[in-house]
């Protein structure tokens, strides 16, 4: 019956959502204030009616409802309870009704707020919310409808993959949709700017709250998947370049362009075609993704519910959206106004160079990831396009943006003055190549480029206090002055700090575990010793373990370091008789930002266990960067400039 | 699903490169073996090299890759002996070929665009915007107040 109800209320949703358009462009047409909220109305009762179908679900995965298909196909009994919550949007189906949750509720956000946005932008905007809600509402009910009944019902679910079973990819999707669907909103208000003709400062302003709130809820979901891989896979890494990993970045780059681009167009004006086009850009890419992850037209490991006549349908809603949405900047975009004039050395040309920079990237992560279908589908020669090709060319891209970003904040708007910026910055940049040499000279082997790679880190970190330093004049003013500056900065300012250090920790976490790590492994019979870093392990006892849902061999191995213990590491090998898989779940000890990660590989004969050992110096750095960056973009947004859009700067910026 | 699954689960069992029982005795060689192991493809797995796949062809081409170093075969010499029996498929790497122009120029064409269009951008003299009314009426009594 419950299931009856979501799947009455999934359909209610959809026909609402069409209500949301019809009423919203008829009452733009007609100026009519009455009816335009009448399809803002709708457009909330579509959410509350996709949340009462999302329910149903996952009431259904709760109590283990074997009747669904989907139920049966992804849950089991003896599965433990987050994982039968998260399994609700762990299948195709599921996450389809997630991503229609989080559509829904953005256009409900949208049609819910009272102030801000003028009345013809806002109902543009809730119309567009709207047919993207209906396309894909469509989609799920007609092509991958979650409440599919069974005749006969099984007795018992076929369970979820058991390496999905990890409270880190519990909370992975909702955080990686949420910011997918986040940009849909973006893509609607860039719609709406166009049919108004519209796309001014105060646009500018609405567009940034999204595209921040997206960004940030982005960035936690890359992230977690990221740190998943890092210690679920066994070995430590995590991030491999994957077309699936691909897919959530480019609209994360997009996203990071964009919030550049909007600060120009709300400051100055200028660059509002380029900022639309961003804006429209942005979910294109969150659709291109869902298309790949799900049509199986690319190989990776992340390929879940593969299907192609699925994929020929995302592909079609893909083509028509993105379509309709670029057709319409090509006819209206030139009527944009063109914005005010800047001097080659200013912020408006170093924020053009970082959208550049960031287009390039994505350029490249884009055809890194389609061109091996291109070439085949053109000469029928296949090839791959692995890291090896993206250390090439997205590295360096990345480089030359990140030995340009400390000085963007420094320089003025409209024409800066070079000079000064550098004087402000020489110290930060010897204090940065100071580090990079002290690396090269003490940190063992010797690497230039991860030396250089380190410097860099410096570099973004030490720029970012520097421009902090200048904001409050340290050194310069009284202290008194300094702490009332420090108080009195806008939160914006401050998640801009906060975003570009997060970037600079990544960066040093990165070069240094990747350049510096080490690796051992060896097979152990009890009591046996392995030496990684400068830690030397024994493997100390082998115990079985009943877990809830599978059985597991558990090693106690001991670390110590010049002879004192310094961890006790607890690996384990799971097998999971459900689905006859084998995992091995990672022990990793913490030293400071440094992770000693142990793996228990599989018995050998003659009472022999394979032990895989890895030192990996400052890996915390590489999760704890973004998630400083996700910080500066909720304080950005906490920013009352940005959350009213009344249009009043609380201190001149 | 379920054979996915267990192809997924053959590949996550993994790095099985540093498995002690096929390393090379001078390492050195290994070094070498690991360092052309992270640009070679494990044909039948999802995207992997066969430094990190367990799957048995990916032990069967690091067999061979070990054999021909040990050979005495240089870097490029085992690449091509690789790329002879696969094709180009095998290499992570894509070769610096005409077939793969674009895929090599393009991150760079898009900086060069980029920058020749913001100095377009700044070299173009810009007409200033009309006045609404409501602006040329508060000039003209700016004006007047100038005047008076």
């Amino acid at each position: 019956m419950i299931a009856e109800t979501g799947a009455f209320a999934l359909i209610l949703a959809l026909v609402l959502s069409l209500a949301q358009v019809v009423l919203s462009v008829v009452g733009r047409w007609r100026r009519s204030s009455v009816l335009a909220g009448a399809g803002g109305g709708a457009g909330l009762a579509a959410f509350a009616c996709v949340a009462v179908a999302f329910a149903a679900l996952m009431h259904a995965f709760v109590t283990s409802d074997f009747s669904l298909a989907n139920v049966a196909a992804n849950s089991h009994t003896e599965k433990p309870m987050l994982y039968k919550v998260a399994g609700t949007w762990g299948s195709h189906e599921g996450s389809m009704l997630l991503w229609c949750l989080a559509l829904t509720g953005f256009g409900a956000a949208v049609a819910g707020f009272k102030r801000g946005l003028p009345p013809g932008l806002k109902t543009v905007t809730v119309a567009t919310q709207g047919a993207l809600g209906t396309v894909f509402l469509a989609y799920t009910v007609f092509a991958s409808n979650p409440f599919q009944r069974l005749v006969q019902i099984p007795i018992e679910g076929r369970s979820l993959n058991p390496l999905l079973q990890d409270p880190a990819l519990a909370f992975h999707p909702p955080f990686l949709y949420a910011g997918y669907v986040g940009m849909s909103v973006v893509f609607s208000l860039a719609v709406a700017a166009l049919v108004e003709g519209r796309a001014d400062a105060a646009w500018a302003r609405w567009v940034r709250p999204w595209t921040l709130m997206a960004w940030s809820l982005l960035t936690v979901g890359i992230t977690l998947g990221a740190f998943w891989a890092y210690y679920e896979l066994g070995w430590g890494g995590w991030w491999f370049w994957d077309p699936v990993e691909n897919a959530s970045f480019m609209p994360w780059l997009i996203a990071t362009a964009l919030l550049h681009s909007a600060i120009v167009t709300e400051k100055r004006g200028a660059l509002a075609g380029w900022t639309v086009f961003l804006a429209l850009g942005a979910f294109t890419f969150s659709m291109l993704g869902a298309f790949l992850v799900r049509s199986g037209v690319l190989t990776s490991v992340h390929a879940f519910a593969v299907d192609p006549t699925r994929g020929v349908l995302l592909l079609m809603i893909l083509g028509v959206t993105a379509g309709a949405g670029f057709a319409l900047f090509a006819w209206r975009a030139p009527a944009l106004s063109p914005g005010g004039v800047f001097a080659p050395v200013s912020r408006e040309s170093a924020l053009v160079l970082n959208n550049i920079l960031l287009a390039a990237a994505t350029v490249t992560v884009l055809l890194g990831t389609l061109y091996p279908l291109i070439r085949e589908a053109a000469t029928g020669e296949a090839i791959s396009v692995g890291p090896p090709f993206f250390n090439l060319t997205f590295t360096p891209l990345m480089a030359a943006l990140l030995i340009l970003l400390p000085a963007g904040p420094l320089l003025a708007w409209k024409r800066a003055d070079a000079l000064g910026v550098a004087q402000r910055l020489w110290v930060a940049a010897l204090l940065s190549v100071g580090c990079g040499l002290l690396a090269l000279a003490v940190v063992s082997p010797r690497k230039a480029l991860a030396s250089a790679g380190l410097a860099m880190g410096a570099w973004l970190i030490i720029g970012a206090l520097v421009e902090l330093a200048e904001r409050t004049r340290a050194f310069r003013g009284s202290g008194a002055e300094t702490w009332r500056r420090l108080t009195g900065l806008p939160r914006g300012a401050w998640g801009m700090t906060f975003a570009h250090l997060g970037l600079g920790v990544f960066v040093l976490g990165a070069c240094f575990e990747t350049s510096w790590k080490a690796e051992a492994a060896e097979t152990l019979a009890l009591g046996q010793t392995l030496n990684v870093g400068a830690y030397e392990l024994t493997l100390d006892r082998i115990q079985g373990v009943d877990g809830p849902n599978y059985d597991a061999e558990r090693a106690t191995i001991i670390a110590r370091k010049d002879g004192a213990v310094a961890c006790t590491a607890r690996p384990e090998r799971r097998f999971y008789p459900t689905g006859g898989q084998t995992t091995s779940e990672v022990a990793i000890c913490s030293k400071g930002a440094s992770h000693l990660y142990v793996v228990l590989g599989e018995r050998r004969p003659g009472e022999v266990w394979l032990v895989r050992a890895y030192w990996n110096p400052w890996a915390l750095l590489i999760f704890l960067g973004p998630a400083i960056m996700a910080l500066g973009g909720l304080i950005s947004l906490s920013d009352r400039r940005l959350r009213l859009a009344v249009g009043r700067r609380a201190l001149p910026a | 699903m379920r054979k996915l699954l267990a192809i997924c689960a053959a590949i996550f069992c993994i790095a099985a490169a540093s498995d002690p029982a096929e390393r090379l005795p001078d390492p050195a060689q290994e070094a070498r073996a690991r360092a052309i192991f992270a640009e070679v493809r494990c044909l039948v797995c999802q995207n992997e090299s066969i430094d990190d796949s367990s799957a048995e062809l990916a032990g069967d081409l690091r067999r061979l890759v070990r054999d021909q170093i040990q050979a005495g075969r240089s870097d490029d010499q085992v690449r091509s002996y690789l790329t002879d029996r696969y094709g180009e498929f095998v290499l992570l790497k894509p070769t610096f070929s005409w077939g793969n122009g674009v895929l090599w120029a393009a991150p760079f064409i898009v900086v060069i665009l980029g920058v020749l269009l913001l100095l377009r951008n700044l070299h173009t003299p810009r007409p200033y915007a009309e006045l609404s009314e409501e602006e040329a009426a508060r000039l003209a009594s700016l004006a007047d107040k100038e005047q008076t």
